[in-house]
């Protein structure tokens, strides 16, 4: 026996990316743009999910709701008549903590893209891995809490810098707590210079409509891409 | 955390192109702003390599240091602290000259003599 050495060169990941290319070329092709949404756990995807989803006019929205265990997020949300396909990562892919594109691949036929015009993939409640894995959106949506600490963006740089905006929820706490919010913010310049950010309350509603706005204009926006 | 997962994805590369020869080593290029811990990375890739030809293999690493460019006044620098705004010229349209790599850049696999005359 001898050893050679074989050259390889080759992203670890591009197994994914080749599988997320073929998820996104599907999601172009029946014209539905695709956000993946991420956040740590309990940072409010699902509720500022539940504020919007049914009140985009001309937009029909559907969600595939990434969770490791159970379908309480979905249900939350198909209550409000919106197609929510779950898709649970324990059963058959060992209870891992982000979905990645081949996951996504498994519930595309189950996805009603046909009838919607966005679809919100709700990832796992991490701040880690889900930034590693492409799924085929076109583009990344995070939540911060303000509950979480102002040096978040500094500790999870991935994650932030791989969002077009990220959502400041939870801002009617500010008053109960020692948060320096400007200091976030400049955190989060920090780590993506100019990267949109709304400031929200998923309780109170505040900056609701702001966020609302922001998923028209980028359904419009796409919508005039795969149309030109 | 995200060991497990990128261990899972290295796994995968080298099997791929190990064509079923064992694997003795396996080097990696691993930029600075993956946030990757070596350590952790080799306890989960020897968990996963188990019953691949990866089984016993050991990872080489080539850690590759942070350097952002800005775009438009050609700026570059090193970065210990996730800091992407341009120092010079305070702009935003910064990429990202290395640092962003994780990469499997060789193996070394066992070859069977060749029994055969030459």
């Amino acid at each position: 026996m001898h050893r050679t050495k074989v050259k390889v060169v080759e992203e670890a990941l591009d197994a994914n990316n080749t599988i997320a290319r073929a998820n996104r070329s599907d999601f172009d092709r029946a014209g539905v743009t695709v956000i993946n949404f991420m956040s740590a756990p309990g940072a409010g995807k699902t509720t500022l999910l539940e504020r919007v989803v049914a009140d985009l006019p001309g937009v029909r929205v559907g969600v595939l709701e990434g969770d490791v265990q159970g379908s309480m997020d979905a249900d939350r949300l198909a209550s409000l008549h919106v197609p929510v396909i779950q898709l649970n990562t324990d059963p058959s892919f060992g209870g891992e903590c982000h979905l990645d594109a081949n996951m996504v691949r498994s519930a595309v036929p189950a996805l009603p893209l046909d009838d919607i015009d966005l679809l919100v993939i709700e990832n796992v409640g991490n701040l880690v891995c889900p930034a590693e894995f492409k799924v085929g959106e076109d583009t990344r949506v995070m939540v911060t809490s303000v509950t979480e600490g102002e040096d978040k963006p500094l500790k999870y740089p991935l994650m932030f810098r791989a969002c077009e905006l990220v959502l400041v929820n939870k801002i009617d706490l500010l008053p109960h707590l020692e948060f320096d919010l400007d200091r976030l913010l400049y955190n989060i310049d920090q780590v993506h210079p100019d990267v949109e950010t709304i400031l929200v309350s998923a309780r109170t509603g505040e900056g609701i409509d702001t966020w609302r706005e922001w998923l028209m204009a980028l359904a419009t926006r796409e919508g005039a891409i795969a149309a030109g | 955390m995200h060991e497990l997962s990128l261990s899972s994805a290295v796994v995968n590369t080298v099997v791929k192109h190990a064509k079923g020869r064992r694997v003795e080593v396996v080097s990696l290029r691993i930029g600075r702003l993956r946030q990757v811990v070596p350590d952790t990375l080799d306890f989960y890739f020897d968990f996963v390599a188990r019953d691949t030809v990866c089984d016993g293999a050991r990872l080489e690493y080539e850690i590759i240091e942070a350097r952002l460019r800005c775009k438009p006044c050609a700026q570059e620098w090193g970065i210990e602290i996730p800091a992407f705004r341009c120092p010079t010229c305070g702009g935003s349209d910064v990429e990202v000259a290395s640092g962003d790599e994780f990469e499997v850049e060789s193996i070394e696999v066992e070859e069977a003599e060749c029994i055969a005359p030459r």
